[in-house]
């Protein structure tokens, strides 16, 4: 975890470091030989060869998988919930994570440490227990449910699995450290000299807030928003598994095409689709992005 | 700066900061973070009692105590071959994406790479493709060649998937490290090689080890992938519980669950402790 009063005179030392002593061109086409030939292989061939194929027929090229997507409600219908449920789950993970990278940043020591691994544990931990896990607490006889019977609250079992509400609420749970982690490291990068300054220039809290931290740290906000929302968009494990058929959503369709309906072209085209639509948001946000190299895994 | 959790006093003479939660009163920004903090944590606990429950449906609170599930698990030579199957794909990505991922941040933060802002970004946008897509068309290629079910396609697939991981964690302590030390070494008289292993790599070691343990992570909890691309020959330990999750919801999903769930925090603790040594 790089604190920003490091930052200045490392970079500085680096650059004179690296010109005197720097890898050869040769050399370094060397090291990086294998992970280039890696990502050409398993990586831009089968993208490139999956965008191919949605435009591919035996006799030439076609648009009809394409057309399709826009002429069938269902697919535009499907296309406009992926969108829609990505955005929410994109808001909701910035509300509830906005002030746990805040405490997170101002509680120093080991309340600071205990709540970042608190958002570690869960970044690492399998999508797919914590989807079972949701599956446990949401089913029909799952546990909520049994809490509020047994409580009294209810009478009736209430149907919360297969809804997109679970959907909404899983994923924000799968997402969430996405989100949190830039923020803390771009409010971490903040000098708290700074709002100090403001308070002595007379701001009171809530002011200093909203017109010194937050707009510092917006720069984390967008990487962590454009990073949830994009993982959103594919996200295929939780919405397979908590989603109805009422909830379908972009990649579940896409792997219905494949696994079910062995349509790979018209899979290939809704797969293009979801990769153009990611790849609009990354050129267009490309500068918050290139934050989110910041980002801290561990 | 104040400690919020613990709330001492403001001193009034010294000016400082005052804290948007003080106006907010700190009792509620408190409960709020620790909500947020407890919605993050405990939903994923609930497999560990469930795992231990002594009915074959789910129970909450589970009413006896048994170890039936996981032994049903280690006997199950399903369950065991799916698993070897993981560690195995897991332990080999963990070697291949370490290696791979290091000499590429090596060429890139410390080398005249000719299209370094190409290769970075290529490295980096395995993370960023929907996985969805990645696992389709990644079936799309392999299927042909019969590399589905099979270790060998594994183990392209999940390096391709796991080295960014170790792109950015070795780059990151490649960037902190003082190159001149490695030209005080070869003043001294090391060899290029020589100056590289006793010099670079014992320094950048803690962020190569926790590119590792991240790529082995990204392997072994990895599961959209391994959904399309596992077959009957070869399947991990991912796609089976997806499959069982669909079609028998038994606690033993709980027990695997836990299991899974004891692994990453084995080796998140690991990480842990090698990057707070690292700092001191």
């Amino acid at each position: 975890m790089s604190s920003s009063a490091t930052k200045v005179p490392r970079r500085t030392l680096l650059l004179d470091a690296a010109s005197a002593r720097e890898y050869s061109t040769g050399l370094s086409l060397a090291l990086a030989a294998p992970l280039i030939v890696l990502l050409a292989l398993a990586f831009i061939y089968p993208v490139g060869k999956l965008v191919w194929a949605s435009f591919a027929t035996n006799a030439g090229y076609t648009a009809e998988h394409y057309l399709r997507i826009l002429y069938e409600p269902l697919y535009l219908k499907i296309l406009w919930r992926t969108i829609s449920i990505a955005l929410l789950v994109t808001v909701a993970s910035f509300l509830l994570g906005y002030p746990v990278a805040y405490a997170a940043n101002r509680a120093k020591g080991k309340w600071g440490l205990l709540m970042i691994v608190c958002v570690l544990i869960p970044l690492w931990t399998s999508v797919l227990v914590r989807s079972y896990a949701w599956i446990l607490l949401l089913q029909r006889k799952g546990i909520i449910n049994n809490l509020l019977l047994e409580g009294g609250f209810i009478s009736t079992p209430l149907r919360m699995i297969y809804t997109e509400g679970a959907v909404i609420v899983a994923m924000t749970h799968v997402l969430l450290p996405f989100m949190i982690l830039p923020i803390f490291s771009s409010l971490k990068s903040i000098p708290p000299d700074l709002a100090r300054a403001a308070s002595n220039l007379g701001a009171g809290p809530v002011q200093t807030f909203f017109r010194v931290t937050l707009p510092l740290s917006l720069p984390g906000v967008y990487a962590g928003s454009l990073m949830t929302f994009i993982l959103a968009l594919g996200f295929y494990i939780t919405p397979a598994l908590l989603g109805g058929p009422s909830t379908l959503m972009m990649a579940t369709v896409i792997g219905q095409q494949t696994t079910e309906l062995l349509n790979w072209p018209f899979a290939s085209a809704l797969s293009g689709v979801l990769l153009g639509v990611t790849f609009l948001l990354v050129v267009v946000f490309r500068r918050t992005l290139s934050l989110s190299k910041e980002v801290q895994l561990g | 700066m104040v400690d919020i959790l613990s709330g001492s006093p403001a001193s009034a003479r010294r000016p400082r900061s005052a804290p948007v939660e003080a106006v907010l009163r700190p009792l509620f920004f408190a409960a709020v973070v620790g909500a947020v903090v407890f919605f993050l944590i405990l939903p994923t606990l609930v497999v560990i009692p469930v795992s231990f429950g002594s009915a074959s449906y789910i129970e909450f609170p589970p009413r006896g105590f048994t170890l039936k599930w996981y032994a049903d698990y280690f006997r199950d030579p399903d369950w065991m071959a799916a698993t070897w199957f993981s560690l195995k794909i897991a332990v080999s990505t963990t070697i291949a994406a370490t290696v791979i991922g290091t000499l590429g941040a090596l060429a890139m933060v410390r080398g005249r790479l000719p299209g370094k802002e190409f290769v970075q970004v290529l490295a980096l946008s395995p993370m960023v493709v929907p996985h969805i897509v990645m696992a389709v068309s990644i079936y799309l290629v392999f299927a042909p060649i019969g590399l589905t079910g099979n270790f060998f396609g594994f183990l392209v697939a999940h390096t391709m998937l796991s080295v960014p991981y170790v792109v950015i964690t070795v780059s990151a302590v490649l960037q902190r490290f003082d190159a001149t030390l490695e030209l005080a070494a070869q003043n001294c008289g090391a060899t290029r090689t020589q100056a590289f292993f006793w010099v670079v790599l014992p320094n950048i070691l803690p962020g190569v080890a926790a590119g590792g343990v991240f790529a082995f992570l990204a392997s072994f909890d990895e599961a959209t992938v391994a959904f399309f691309i596992s077959d009957v020959g070869g399947k991990t330990i991912t796609r089976k519980m997806f499959e069982d999750i669909d079609f028998n919801l038994t606690p033993v999903i709980a027990a695997v669950s836990t299991v899974i769930m004891l692994i990453s925090l084995v080796l998140m603790t690991g990480v842990q402790l090698l990057q707070s040594r690292k700092q001191r």
